[in-house]
């Protein structure tokens, strides 16, 4: 039964990394670069769904809907402001630009919201969700993740395949070039695309803190840092790879928690990651391309 | 001015520790006399011939070798420990400070080398961003096995745990010399300007000599074609090696002098960030470019400190001009406008004055 309850646990806190490797996963795709600044985006959702609930008193909905609508705003700006710019220029250029977008979103929240912590009161508190088989008990927060994560996937992979936005997509990640002659509007791919990462990145701001009710400017980093794993672990610029990913990554560190030891969680995470990177390159539902010269 | 016959290799060379040279010659007497230096700034000076070891040693990775790597604090953290462990063995045994430091730097070295030839193995047989994320988990994974390592040293000899320091039980006499997460801990600061200056030339000839030797020409043909390269009969993988071994030798060396500096290091100093700082350095100076490193390391380790009457606003500012530096250098346009400008400059320059001004163009 404890085994169980550390599965759902693991499976609640994979859903979430699932989401933000969503988001790298996309861009990756699409845009071919590293966006490292997506983690501070999730911090940036936290926090503005935590003062438009409670200091501005709107409730749960309103705090979602507006931490959504902030972050994609925001991913949007990045986008033009920070990389478009530097569309062309070699990929670590970007990397660099997108490291200074994190610290850039890091100590603009650190100015504005004060390195203090804050303790985040759970958004997603619906009793009805809750439920118990036996000694088990599972939380709405973690039913609410699990669905959400269910959610965004399927209406993920359906906007990707029977819209024109996400044939567009299919379309620049395959080759940019020929899709612009094709008169495909890159430039405003690319934006969609920073737009629905953002956007994911708030909902996955809003279920973490709610789960792990901590809110610091850098609290987005390290989940940031996983998920790019899990991203990767799934084969980066696959969606249902992403998901596959987090939700293992999620396993994973949760089980070795439990059974290995709290400190070391990250390391075998890691190791994990190194192993399967080693025997499958690309990933586990990555497609391995050949080089061609 | 005199007119220059040497090599342009050779006077890249001689630039660089030209610059080190200058460095030192203006710091060290400034620091000596006292007053002209702020308190923090003059806490600097080792940082910075470390993050300018670290800087050129990454650069040998990423710009020459053309391999991403994001856990080149790791090696540091390797070289910090394990220079931490034999200094503190050596305190009560061994008089001279220098000698303990530079016992210290080779065995962190030489540990860092070791674990970069281990961690090679995996990670060169990996490509581009996927060869990035390995480095980066290496790194984690070093940062938090250090969390959990437990050394203690007493008249019995070291005693090693892992996990939690219960296992130890050590004499009155006996001291910790990695305590987990809180790190080294006790230290005698050994480590000087002088020998950051040394450690920063050592550096230096090596990795000079490297890149102009047919090693490191067959490094950057690889970086340029593998494939070719390949044809030409190179190994690939065992020039990337190479590099990848003296690059993490150089950043344990580093990193010993860097622990040598402090009375306590913890393991979370050499994290993710300090990587992708070293990173940013290295991308900022210019990929392949030695001199580049040197300046954007001394530059960008002091900015924060030049910044500090903006206080707050230091980090912020810090990000800002990292961003804009990046597309200022990167967008064709705008780098368009800087060789027009350099250009119109030039032009004026050199009709004011009749001198030419060769050596500029070297750099």
């Amino acid at each position: 039964m404890i085994f169980l309850s550390h599965l759902i646990n693991g499976l609640s806190l994979g859903s979430i990394y699932a989401i933000i490797a969503l988001g790298y996963t996309m861009v990756y795709g699409i845009a071919k670069m590293l966006n490292f600044a997506h983690g501070d985006v999730i911090m940036v959702g936290g926090y503005i769904s935590y003062i438009v609930a409670h200091n501005l008193g709107w409730g749960a909905i309103g705090g979602i809907l507006m931490s959504i609508l902030v972050c994609t705003v925001l991913g949007v700006l990045i986008e033009g402001l920070a990389y478009k710019p530097l569309r062309g220029a070699s990929s670590l250029a970007v990397l660099i630009t997108a490291i200074g977008v994190s610290y850039f979103l890091q100590n603009a929240a650190l100015l504005i919201w004060s390195p203090d912590p804050i303790v985040y009161p759970s958004l997603v508190d619906l009793p009805w969700m809750s439920f118990s088989i036996g000694d088990l008990k599972v939380s709405s927060v973690t039913t609410v993740t699990v669905l959400c994560c269910v959610l965004v996937m399927a209406l993920l992979t359906l906007f990707i395949n029977k819209t024109k936005m996400g044939k567009a997509m299919r379309a620049v990640s395959e080759d940019k070039g020929a899709a612009q002659l094709m008169g495909i509007n890159v430039n405003g791919t690319i934006s969609v695309t920073f737009a629905i990462g953002s956007g994911l990145a708030a909902i996955a701001g809003v279920l973490m803190c709610s789960a792990y009710p901590v809110l610091t400017p850098t609290t987005g980093s390290m989940p940031g840092i996983k998920a790019f794993t899990a991203a990767v672990f799934g084969g980066i610029g696959s969606i249902p790879g992403a998901m596959v990913g987090g939700i293992l990554v999620g396993l994973l560190e949760t089980l070795a928690k439990a059974y290995i030891s709290t400190e070391l969680s990250d390391a075998v995470v890691f190791a994990v990651l190194i192993i399967i990177l080693l025997v499958k390159p690309a990933g586990l539902l990555g497609k391995q391309v050949t080089e061609k010269v | 001015m005199k007119k220059l016959t040497m090599k342009k290799a050779t006077l890249q060379n001689f630039t660089n520790y030209g610059i080190i040279l200058l460095f030192f010659l203006i710091c060290g007497p400034l620091n000596d006399v006292g007053g002209f230096m702020t308190r923090s700034l003059e806490g600097q000076l080792v940082p910075i011939c470390v993050y300018i070891v670290m800087a050129v040693s990454l650069n040998l990775v990423v710009g020459i070798s053309g391999e991403l790597s994001l856990g080149h604090a790791g090696f540091m953290s390797i070289g910090a420990f394990s220079g931490a462990v034999v200094a503190g063995v050596m305190q009560n045994a061994v008089q001279s400070e220098p000698l303990r430091l530079l016992v210290a730097v080779v065995v962190g070295a030489i540990l860092a080398a070791v674990f970069g030839f281990l961690i090679g193995i995996p990670v060169l047989r990996l490509r581009g961003d996927y060869l990035a994320i390995v480095t980066l988990a290496f790194g984690e994974i070093i940062k938090n096995i250090f969390n959990c390592l437990y050394v203690a040293y007493d008249s019995n000899g070291l005693q090693v745990a892992f996990l939690s320091s219960s296992d130890i039980h050590l004499e009155d006499t006996g001291r910790f010399l990695i305590n987990g997460p809180q790190g080294a801990t006790g230290q005698d600061k050994t480590a000087t300007f002088f020998a950051g200056i040394l450690l920063v030339m050592f550096t230096l000839v090596v990795v000079q000599n490297l890149i102009r030797s047919r090693t490191g020409r067959a490094i950057m043909a690889i970086r340029d074609n593998r494939i070719a390269a390949e044809a030409c009969g190179l190994n690939a993988t065992r020039y990337k090696m190479i590099a990848f071994v003296i690059a993490a030798a150089l950043a344990g060396a580093a990193g010993a002098l860097y622990g040598q500096n402090f009375a306590a290091v913890t393991p979370s100093k050499f994290d993710f960030n300090t990587s992708i700082l070293v990173l940013v350095f290295v991308v900022f100076g210019g990929m392949g470019n030695i001199t580049g490193s040197i300046v954007a390391a001394a530059l960008l380790t002091v900015l924060p400190e030049l910044l500090r009457e903006f206080q707050d606003y230091r980090m912020l500012i810090y990000a800002i001009v990292l961003i804009l530096v990046m597309i200022a250098t990167n967008n064709p346009l705008i780098r368009g406008w800087i060789e027009q400008a350099a250009a119109w400059v030039k032009k004026l320059f050199t009709k004011k004055s009749t001198e030419k001004e060769a050596g500029n163009d070297g750099i």
